[in-house]
């Protein structure tokens, strides 16, 4: 057994390879049927998805104008979820922090898992010395909480969209990189890559032909799992000031604390920007949940 | 296993030494400049270059990395960790101050956390695919989808609205007051042991599930035991051990959330002082910080792979 992590092996074992087939549709009904709340979690996803793209037909205010007459009003047919202190409509800040947080959970995540799968891929592979490197180097990441990595690294680099998304992106490396190692090192052994191997397939064409049609499958479970993960942390960092900057109006700075002495006498400043958080979460871990169990045959059924 | 532990204590110093020097480099190498930072601007050309190198050397910024390096981990090694650039104290003192509450929180919130998890764990996987079950797994997804910076702020609304209930001012020690500590703690544990107990409410149902196809328990029902016992003697004590797994690896989890809830409640505990450390750049209390974080959680993994060692009689390492 190893270092830091080796515990975690439960939550590592390597998902037996599943293709995805190409009649979709039989496929999402099957899913359906057999996955309600993993639908409902993926029809909400969709839906975030959805008021993402189509924020600024959807937001019935221009976010960030101030209207000092109608501050701090409770939810009316005017304002549906009512206004903050500076007047701004909270419904349609909502509403564009869909977009943003959306942007920013999408694109951490990708970044993030897609390095450290294609990390896990040459780790898992090629063994030896680059096994140990890249390995150390993931037992090390794993001392540190996400959050506090994310939070140094943006204070370092200066608030700004891209810098979020590299902050949120990097603690999300290990993770991918142990699951596709350990799914990696159990096809590196099955007959076809040996076959592959026997009729003098270079490294490369192995990886890209063989090994990287077999890890997607785990790779996308991983990566549905994370963005319920990076979807919070992005609040969090917001709600501790070091998100997006202003004026892109973002769900977790809507709940900082500076807003606390209103959150009392206006309580829908803290509800809906939290119900969104929440929201999008459970229906990215949802989703993320049945996804893994519907791919992983070992818990199927379940 | 001697051999085995003794591997395993060994083999914890690269790590945390990778930790320490991975938020060293972070620090160093970023552009984010904390001498700039404390004439507060964020260009160069803005302030006074003598002002500028005058901190630097103060701070010892001015030399070169590997000395700076150098000398950080040999006072870290004597447990030195500097003085704050902030309040020019030593790091250590405010470590010592605030240990005690952020500690007393996390053993709270494991507690909590696994008293609540294993109930709605077990009830859920003896009655799958029932109403109960789906309840179960709703309240532990929720768990994890909530904000926990959310959820403390609704608490604390709906305690101040409903119970006049105050954020705690000061703190008394557990064996001092136990009912004024209960009082002040037992709210952001909750926060916090709710993730928890998600995380492990859903290893168990998994594990118990899996436990209770197994052969054993066949026969433990067929000899005509009652279904407690089959379940609470026989299927979770074997069922019980990925549970401490993960909860091992969630105490990572932990840690990041105690940040965020100690700053929703004003506690001042460790989590306060690094979110306060970051926003300042104070290198010395960030490196203090992670370096005591990192030690914790090496700790709790190698104790966590014991248990299994000690547990597990099937599993020996030599």
């Amino acid at each position: 057994m190893r270092l830091t992590g080796t515990n975690v092996d439960v939550l590592q074992r390597p998902l037996p390879q599943v293709r995805l087939h190409p009649e979709l549709w039989r496929q999402v009904i099957r899913f359906i049927l057999r996955k309600p709340l993993g639908a409902v979690g993926g029809l909400l996803l969709l839906i975030f998805m959805v008021v993402a793209v189509f924020a600024p037909l959807l937001a019935t205010h221009d976010p960030d104008l101030n209207n000092y007459r109608a501050r701090i009003s409770a939810p009316s047919a005017q304002h549906w979820f009512g206004t903050d202190d500076f007047g701004r409509d909270i419904y349609s800040r909502v509403i564009h922090g869909t977009r943003l947080s959306m942007y920013v959970g999408v694109f951490s995540t990708l970044l993030g898992t897609a390095i450290g799968a294609l990390a896990g891929l040459v780790s898992g592979f090629w063994g030896g010395r680059v096994d140990q490197v890249i390995q150390r180097c993931a037992d090390v990441m794993f001392t540190i909480p996400g959050l506090v990595l994310a939070m140094v690294i943006v204070t370092m680099l200066g608030p700004s969209m891209l810098n979020v998304i590299l902050a949120i992106a990097i603690p999300r490396l290990p993770n991918a990189n142990r699951v596709i190692r350990a799914t990696v090192l159990a096809v590196k052994e099955s007959p076809y890559v040996e076959a592959a191997r026997a009729i003098g397939c270079s490294a490369g064409r192995i990886m890209w032909r063989h090994l990287l049609p077999n890890v997607m499958a785990p790779y996308i479970v991983v990566a549905t799992a994370s963005l319920g993960s990076a979807i919070l942390v992005e609040a969090s960092l917001s709600f501790l000031g070091l998100g997006v900057p202003p004026p892109a109006p973002s769900w977790g700075r809507m709940l900082s604390l500076e807003g606390m002495r209103y959150f009392e006498t206006a309580p829908w400043m803290a509800i809906f920007p939290g119900l969104f958080i929440s929201g999008a979460v459970f229906g990215a871990n949802l989703f993320g949940d049945a996804l893994r169990d519907i791919l992983d045959p070992k818990l199927r059924g379940r | 296993m001697h051999t085995y532990i003794l591997r395993r204590i060994l083999l914890m110093f690269p790590t945390l030494l990778g930790a320490v020097t991975l938020i060293f480099l972070l620090m160093r190498l970023l552009p984010g400049d904390v001498a700039l930072y404390m004439l507060g601007s964020s260009e160069s050309s803005e302030v006074n270059v003598a002002a500028l190198q005058q901190i630097r050397q103060e701070l010892g910024l001015d030399k070169p990395l590997i000395v700076q390096y150098g000398s950080w981990l040999w006072s870290a090694a004597l447990l030195d960790f500097g003085n704050s650039y902030w309040t020019r104290q030593p790091v250590v003192e405010e470590l010592k101050r605030r240990y005690p509450m952020t500690a007393n929180l996390a053993v709270l919130s494991l507690a909590l956390g696994t008293l609540i998890a294993i109930p709605i764990g077990v009830l859920s996987a003896v009655r799958q695919d029932t109403l109960i079950d789906y309840a179960a797994r709703v309240f532990v997804i929720a768990g994890l989808s909530i904000p926990n910076f959310w959820l403390s702020i609704l608490l604390i609304l709906g305690l101040v609205h409903y119970f006049n209930w105050l954020p705690p001012l000061d703190y008394a020690p557990f064996w001092v007051d136990p009912w004024l500590n209960l009082k002040q703690l037992i709210f952001p544990a909750l926060i916090t042991g709710y993730r928890l107990s998600a995380v492990g409410a859903r290893m168990t149902r998994s594990s118990l599930l899996e436990v209770l196809r197994d052969d054993f328990v066949r026969t433990a029902r067929a000899k005509g035991l009652r279904e407690q016992i089959v379940i609470f003697r026989h299927a979770l004590r074997n069922a019980l051990l990925p549970v401490i797994t993960i909860i091992g690896v969630e105490l990572l989890v932990l840690f990041g959330g105690l940040v965020v809830v100690e700053t929703v409640f004003t506690i001042p505990g460790i989590g306060r002082f690094l979110v306060d450390a970051i926003l300042h750049r104070d290198y010395p209390s960030i490196q203090a910080l992670v370096f005591v974080f990192a030690v914790f959680v090496v700790g709790v993994n190698l104790l966590v792979d014991l248990t299994y060692a000690i547990l597990d009689p099937r599993i020996r390492y030599t």
